[in-house]
């Protein structure tokens, strides 16, 4: 029993890092119509400038956690603004091949400047040790960063549905068509929605910088697990996204646990299932998807 | 008049033609005959751009031109041949890059040796085409005993450490020390399973057990349920099998387990000192592992890691350094032998006593290729002993050579 609650906040942290990044991932692709396939990249960039930022001019995690976001959406909507723009009115096969392209250059780039043992990271002395649940030792960090990514999916969830910035996104992500046949501009939250979506992967680095070995490979898995994450959530749909984030970490979180070999496979397992039974995922729509 | 100048002439030429023999008979510049292509060429392969990139790749090549300027600075005019060339190649850790990569370097570029080659898989390739071209292989990266062992061969030489030594080092120096119980992770790979297989023998003649084995996925990010299964077992200690930036990741999420609270171990059975230099002291501290070799041992070594680092920006681990020991050690034979030619060079290394700045208590043994020196156990210093950068280490126990690898005799290698 005990174990079981161990496994299901390990399991709940990690799908923290998947549930905040695949949030991103999935307005951007709500949005723009990209599969972004740099999310990974820009994962890494964020825990990678937490690391940096804390070597050069000593900047804490909490400080770092919106510095940051903030740094990865201005970077995000250059991004935006600079290449993803210009392809947009082509097929989606283009943005597919440039943000890829552009992973490859970033995981080089940082290479090239950082190696590839990775950097150090030392979290605030706050968040270290445990407390006592039920006589089971919980690592503060874990649950600070579940604590986190609860907050900021309601949070998100919250702008969505109740702000009208979040409703035009949403009816712009939801029924593209019909939002812009009811004359509103989708085009002018392009750029900041992309940043946005940016944001929350370079969020998502951050919180797992304490954690993970911060690498400038630390993208690469991480990226493909996220896809069967907002496969399994439904591309494009928002609480999917987060959803399938947490469903993925507890099923790798129990794999791990109770059948070692089979965990990373179980994943796809998962993801194979729900696509037979809907294909458009757990929150997708058909529409959605076309 | 015109048959005397002919006559003359013919003198001339003939002297000429005899002064040129003469001299190249004796020179270093002749010596065309012996060297194929009249120049040695060492070719480094390993890793360029992954994983193991910090812990040899390229510094690697500047180890082995340290070697080559020290070698030309020993014998000057001496020296039994003038042109040597360094080359590489990046095989990146995947056998079949390696396999095709080796015989390239042998067949295009000319190459006598080949040096390095990390990931075990990718060795065993280069020395299968080592023993088929017939040219020498010195393994420094790769740490399966499969290399002196079964798959063992005349022109293959295992340089610096073997999973049979770090298991033999920390196994059994740490249940000797009273952690009997052990828990032991590890990725689901070649080199992973050799591990365990090689830390279960030396755990158990020290008198301990493995309770318990966990096989991971590789890569891996993320380590928190197993850590967690492996501290329920309620072991003395947790043997880690991981390199690189699994270690890390499984570092980090042991740390946050609470398991060192409970007075769990954590013993790490491979561990470079750049993956201390990039995850810093303090998540390593007290750690205990075996180190082949380390820059700050004595004078000697620290002389040439000042070098190394005037060069590169960092300080070497023992794969660089090990790169710059076989590559000395190779054109010492060449010189020895004075010729370039494979069998003859392998003559000249096989049961060599050798005592270089890497090599302490040295021996090439000629049964089977194993290159056995003095190891050392060494323990993660805390933050507040560190005197400077790269100042990580203190050594509890020198294993001298002969306890440090695995004899000769039980190697099961027939060359």
């Amino acid at each position: 029993m005990n174990a079981v609650l161990q496994y299901t906040v390990q399991g709940l942290a990690a799908g923290s890092f998947y549930a905040l990044a695949a949030l991103g991932l999935a307005v951007i692709f709500g949005v723009l119509g990209v599969v972004n396939f740099a999310h990974g990249a820009f994962y890494m960039l964020g825990a990678v400038a937490a690391a940096v930022l804390l070597d050069t001019v000593g900047m804490s995690l909490w400080l770092a956690l919106i510095v940051v976001p903030l740094l990865m959406l201005v970077f995000g909507m250059l991004v935006e603004r600079l290449l993803v723009q210009w392809l947009l009115p082509l097929d989606p096969l283009y943005n597919l091949l440039l943000t890829f392209g552009l992973t490859l250059l970033l995981v080089d780039l940082v290479k090239r400047r950082y190696g590839v043992s990775g950097l150090p990271y030392e979290r605030p002395s706050a968040l270290d040790g445990r407390v006592q649940v039920g006589g089971v030792g919980l690592p503060i960090y874990q649950l600070f960063v579940i604590g986190v990514a609860l907050l900021v999916c309601l949070g998100v969830w919250l702008l969505m549905t109740r702000t009208r910035v979040g409703m035009i996104v949403r009816a712009a992500t939801e029924r593209p068509e019909l939002a812009g046949a009811l004359g509103i501009n989708v085009g002018r939250w392009v750029t900041p929605v992309f940043g946005f979506g940016v944001a929350l992967a370079g969020l998502a680095g951050v919180l797992a910088a304490p954690f993970r070995a911060i690498t400038a490979e630390m993208g690469s898995d991480f990226i493909i697990i996220l896809f069967a994450v907002v496969v399994i959530g439904g591309l494009g749909s928002i609480v999917g996204a987060v959803v399938g984030g947490f469903l993925v970490g507890l099923v790798e979180a129990f794999g791990q646990a109770y059948a070692p070999t089979f965990a990373q496979v179980l994943i796809f397992v998962l993801m194979a299932v729900v696509v037979l039974a809907r294909p458009a995922g757990l929150f997708g729509r058909e529409e959605a998807t076309a | 008049m015109n048959k005397r100048r002919t006559v003359a002439t013919a003198s001339m030429v003939m002297a000429g033609v005899l002064v040129t023999a003469g001299c190249g008979a004796g020179g270093p510049a002749a010596a065309g005959g012996d060297f194929t292509d009249d120049k040695v060429v060492l070719a480094l392969l390993n890793d360029a751009s992954g994983v193991y990139k910090d812990v040899s790749g390229p510094n690697s090549k500047i180890a082995i031109r340290m070697a080559i300027d020290d070698y030309q600075e020993k014998y000057g005019e001496e020296a039994v041949v003038d042109d040597i060339e360094v080359t590489s190649a990046d095989h990146q850790n995947e056998p079949d890059i390696a396999n095709t990569k080796a015989q390239e370097l042998y067949d295009r570029e000319g190459a006598d040796v080949i040096l390095d080659v990390p990931t075990s898989s990718a060795a065993l390739a280069v020395a299968t085409q080592a023993k088929n071209k017939k040219k020498l292989y010195m393994n420094i990266g790769a740490g399966t005993t499969e290399l002196t062992g079964g798959q063992c061969n005349k022109y293959t030489f295992h340089y610096a450490y073997d999973t049979w030594m770090l298991a033999n080092g920390t196994g059994t120096v740490v249940t000797e020390e009273g952690d009997k119980n052990w828990q032991l992770i590890y990725p689901d790979y070649a080199f992973g399973q050799d591990m365990v297989k090689s830390f279960t023998g030396a755990i158990e003649a020290g008198g301990g057990k493995v309770a318990g084995t966990i096989a991971t996925p590789f890569p891996n990010d993320n380590f928190a349920t197993y850590i967690t299964k492996a501290g329920a077992a309620k072991p003395q200690v947790i043997g880690t099998m991981h390199a690189g930036g699994d270690l890390i990741n499984l570092v980090k999420q042991y740390n946050e387990s609470g398991l060192k609270d409970q007075g769990i171990d954590l013993a790490v059975g491979l561990m470079f000192i750049s993956d201390i230099h990039s995850l810093g002291v303090e998540a390593f501290e007290g750690t205990i592992f075996t180190d082949a070799w380390y820059w700050n041992l004595d004078e000697k070594s620290r002389e040439w890691a000042d070098r190394f680092m005037e060069e590169t920006g960092d300080r070497p681990t023992y794969a660089h350094a090990g790169n710059y020991s076989a590559a000395l050690q190779y054109l010492e034979a060449v010189q020895a032998a004075g010729t370039d030619d494979a069998d003859k060079v392998v003559a000249e290394l096989e049961g060599k006593k050798v005592e270089d700045m890497f090599l302490r208590n040295g021996e090439i043994r000629a049964e089977d290729h194993r290159v056995i020196h003095d190891v050392y156990l060494a323990r993660v210093k805390g933050p507040a002993d560190v005197k400077e950068d790269w100042d990580y280490e203190e050594i509890i126990k020198t294993i001298p050579a002969e306890e440090a690898f695995r004899p000769a005799a039980e190697s099961g290698c027939s060359m």
